[in-house]
């Protein structure tokens, strides 16, 4: 399967999920929002759920082809804490990430959600071209 | 049979799925997700398929959605009906690109890496949880 074929299919599967949690649950599979409520505290039941489903995941893909997912880190040490606290900090100010904004709120046609994609990606585009042209 | 225990099964099968879905679209990947954001050196297209697909499949379920008085096991769904496009919404958006782009990680394909037990990850997810937390109880409570 062409990787773009498989690109294709593997969003797709993500947009099935949203569709299962939304139709079933009535709730928007935004990850940002599930974290962000399971560390407070917040729905807990089903929040944790979701976040194991995500972790079986996978492990799902492991069974079925026999191999682990590709994961490369380049980013160094100090600027993987960088990311990641601007990550968690900015997804929650912004409600929503990826998958929220960028899956079910462009699903949505959200005036708010589309703001938040261009700008994110706007943003992540000006970091990874600073981040290529200082060499970090 | 309780109504919550169909609503756990519920969303552990949509994780399982979004983790599936993320692990063949091979956004499970930093490299894969910086080469799509990289439009000024190599650029890799594969996200656009991966974020279209979701969207097309996704926008059918809102559809779907519209003509359902409630969810299956629930009363009424719980849609966000925030309409403001504040400077809230942009400031959080761009640092959350920001961070993006410079780890590759976006919180999906962050959590569900863990499994594979990759230190720089597990960091990435530690970090990420204090800079919600931060936001959460610190920085929105502030008087």
């Amino acid at each position: 399967m062409s990787t773009y074929l498989q690109s294709l299919a593997g969003g797709m599967l993500i947009g099935a999920s949203a569709a299962i949690l939304l139709l079933l649950n009535g709730r928007i599979a935004g990850v940002s929002g599930i974290v962000g409520r399971l560390a407070q505290g917040i729905g807990l039941t089903t929040n944790l759920a979701f976040v194991l489903g995500l972790l079986l995941g996978p492990l799902a893909y492991l069974l079925a082809f026999g191999g682990w997912p590709t994961v490369e880190v380049t980013a160094t040490w100090p600027l993987i804490i960088v990311a990641g606290l601007l990550v968690g900090f900015g997804s929650r100010m912004g409600s929503g990430c990826t998958s929220g904004h960028g899956v079910l709120g462009l699903a949505r046609l959200s005036p708010r959600s589309i703001v938040a994609v261009a700008t994110f990606l706007s943003a992540g585009v000006l970091a990874v071209t600073i981040v290529r042209d200082f060499g970090l | 049979m309780n109504r919550s225990i169909y609503q756990f099964a519920a969303a552990l099968l949509s994780g399982i799925v979004f983790g599936f879905g993320l692990s063949l679209s091979g956004m499970l990947n930093p490299v894969r997700v910086q080469g799509f954001l990289d439009v000024f050196g190599y650029w890799d297209p594969s996200l656009a398929f991966v974020l279209g697909g979701a969207v097309i499949v996704a926008f059918f379920s809102v559809q779907v959605m519209k003509r359902m008085r409630h969810p299956a096991f629930d009363d009424s769904f719980h849609i966000p009906t925030n309409r403001k496009i504040d400077s809230l919404l942009v400031i959080g958006s761009a640092l959350f690109g920001l961070g993006w782009g410079i780890g590759g990680f976006c919180p999906g394909p962050a959590v569900a890496s863990l499994s594979l037990g990759i230190p720089q990850t597990v960091l990435f997810v530690v970090a990420m949880l204090v800079g919600m937390t931060l936001y959460d109880r610190v920085w929105s409570r502030r008087t």
